[in-house]
């Protein structure tokens, strides 16, 4: 059974009768220019925002589901984060904990130790740099024990190494019956990471499928409008626009 | 000191029980010296003589009035602040005070609901303060809740230009005199009959504040993720707006404007409560209770004449702690 199944997935002005379904297991790549409605889907999918369309989580319909429930099932890790408070890290982490009204130390811990933070439990988060809370906010979400993850942009303004690291735990989430859906720019990085691609242009699915399928350089040089170069056999793989001007010399 | 998660209740024992040596502190000041167990015993069992009649008529009504609207005002505070997430999030800015004050206003003016003496600028407060509430939550509609505070700000500036209009055209000084003491905030020359107000007040406003925990706790990160969290950000949101509006409303009704506790006491209370919104209610209400009880201690013990009110003593103890918090808050950040 598809871990999730969209059919006809509308939102007004932002999504145009998106469908797809994802296999348990597997990392989905949402790509696509500023604007095409990337965010929008992750959003909709963790119901933020009040789109129609069917979609079934596990053969179930999502509207069927309690907010609760959905929260048990679907994390949502935003683009954006911040805490308004000086909270500790593991605090944090324990809010993961909401939908299941419980405070289970095991698997508060269990996050942290995924994403590599437990020696910091008790830092205030806002004593962290950039990365070291990007991972914290993922511990938070890795902390609902979700069957599915919906993560924004999670490597976005991340050096290397925490762009490796929060992309490892993502994967690594990624298997048995459970998925991740990750909206991401960085195709290069993507290539490497997901088994899968959902290319939007315009809210609409110009391309969906597996790498070889997706990271074409006609799609892409036509959902972004620039002449892109694809390598997909180098490794890493190489996915740039081809430079339209020379440089000064 | 680094507070685990143990560490709390422990915490919380010892806040109850610096409320409680105030609360008894409280009690045992007075122009009279006055046994304090033996006089309450003495009220307790209906025993006539002066020290039942000081602590059972004056000194336990002004004391738990105090406690009271100490506990309203911080617990509100603290709750507005976790939702805001702002914490400069004032209970004023309901608009609760400023309706019940201009409520209070018509009382004193226009000899609003004249069968009901002493209590009518409570209920006409009441009245007001309930009445602002509506207009908000209507001006704000289905929004969120940065767009509450909005409104909220609208209407208490509408209350607060017709208050001033209330003022401007005073019928008499003396009604005016009575009006600008009154919001200037005391808890004298109260009985027991206003606590029957207030209490139903603190208990309902409380309870609507403290079932919202959850969703305190989880707008910590933003309503992006509290709704990603299965909870109903609008519909919680509007539940504490109300809780908060009936904590303010009933205690600017039973004892004025009692300013900055509301602003201070959560910022108080928050190192008590490892900056946890939703740990922060009981500890922000105890050291509400404990600076209005701390205020009107002072009061009573100012030489006598000119009574300071209660109002404008927090005002002058909160201010100070409010610019020392700012400049503790400036060094962090430099």
């Amino acid at each position: 059974m598809a871990l999730i199944d969209v059919h006809d997935l509308t939102l007004p002005n932002r999504l145009a009768g998106v469908s797809f379904t994802l296999p348990p297991g597997e990392m989905l790549g949402v790509i696509g220019p500023n604007g095409a409605g990337k965010s929008s889907l992750l959003q909709s999918l963790a119901g933020l925002l009040p789109s129609r369309g069917d979609i079934r989580l596990a053969g179930t319909p999502l509207h069927n589901l309690s907010n609760v429930d959905r929260a048990r099932q679907i994390g949502f890790l935003p683009q954006f984060c911040d805490s308004a408070w000086a909270l500790a890290v593991e605090e944090i982490v324990a809010l993961g904990r909401l939908p299941w009204h419980d405070r289970d130390e095991a698997i508060i811990r269990e996050a942290m130790q995924e994403t590599g933070i437990e020696a910091m439990a008790k830092k205030r988060i806002d004593r962290l740099s950039g990365g070291e809370q990007a991972r914290v906010w993922l511990a938070r979400v890795l902390a609902g024990t979700p069957r599915l993850i919906l993560a924004d942009e999670p490597a976005a303004s991340l050096d290397l190494y925490y762009q490796a690291k929060i992309m490892d735990t993502l994967r690594q989430h990624a298997n048995g019956e459970r998925g991740v859906i990750l909206a991401i720019h960085d195709l290069a990085l993507a290539a490497r990471y997901c088994d899968r691609f959902c290319l939007l242009k315009q809210g609409r699915i110009h391309a969906f499928g597996p790498p070889e399928a997706v990271l074409t350089e006609t799609a892409l040089s036509d959902a972004f409008g620039v002449p892109i170069h694809v390598d997909l056999a180098h490794s890493p793989p190489i996915i740039l626009p081809h430079e339209t001007h020379q440089k000064p010399l | 000191m680094r507070l685990t998660a143990r560490a709390i209740p422990t915490t919380n024992v010892l806040l109850f029980l610096g409320l409680l040596a105030v609360f008894f502190l409280s009690l045992s000041i007075g122009s009279a010296s006055v046994p304090v167990l033996g006089g309450l015993f003495d009220w307790l069992i209906g025993q006539p003589g002066i020290s039942a009649l000081v602590m059972g008529e004056i000194r336990l009504p002004r004391t738990l009035l105090a406690l009271s609207v100490g506990a309203a005002l911080g617990l509100s505070g603290a709750a507005l602040q976790g939702l805001l997430r702002n914490p400069l999030a004032d209970p004023s800015l309901t608009g609760a005070s400023q309706g019940a004050a201009l409520g209070a206003a018509f009382v004193f003016y226009f000899a609003f609901l004249p069968g009901l003496g002493v209590f009518a600028p409570l209920l006409a407060g009441l009245i007001g303060a309930g009445l602002t509430l509506l207009l908000t939550l209507w001006l704000a509609g289905s929004g969120r809740p940065a767009l509450l505070l909005l409104a909220g700000l609208a209407v208490a500036s509408l209350s607060g230009a017709a208050l001033a209009a209330v003022l401007n055209f005073a019928p008499n000084p003396f009604a005016m005199q009575e009006l600008v003491f009154w919001l200037l905030g005391s808890v004298s020359e109260r009985g027991m009959a206003h606590l029957v107000f207030l209490l139903p007040a603190l208990i309902i406003g409380g309870m609507l504040i403290w079932q919202q925990r959850p969703l305190l706790a989880a707008l910590s990160l933003g309503e992006q993720v509290a709704t990603s969290l299965g909870l109903n950000v609008r519909r919680g949101g509007r539940i504490i707006v109300l809780g908060a509006a009936i904590l303010v409303g009933a205690s600017v009704a039973t004892a004025g404007n009692i300013g900055f506790v509301g602003l201070i006491a959560p910022h108080l209370a928050r190192p008590l409560a490892k900056n946890r919104p939703d740990h922060l209610l009981w500890p922000a209400a105890a050291i509400g209770a404990m600076l209005v009880l701390l205020a009107d201690i002072v009061v009573r013990l100012m030489p006598p004449g000119r009574e300071i009110r209660l109002g404008v003593l927090t005002a002058f103890i909160g201010a100070p702690i409010f610019i020392r918090l700012i400049w503790k808050e400036r060094r962090e950040w430099l």
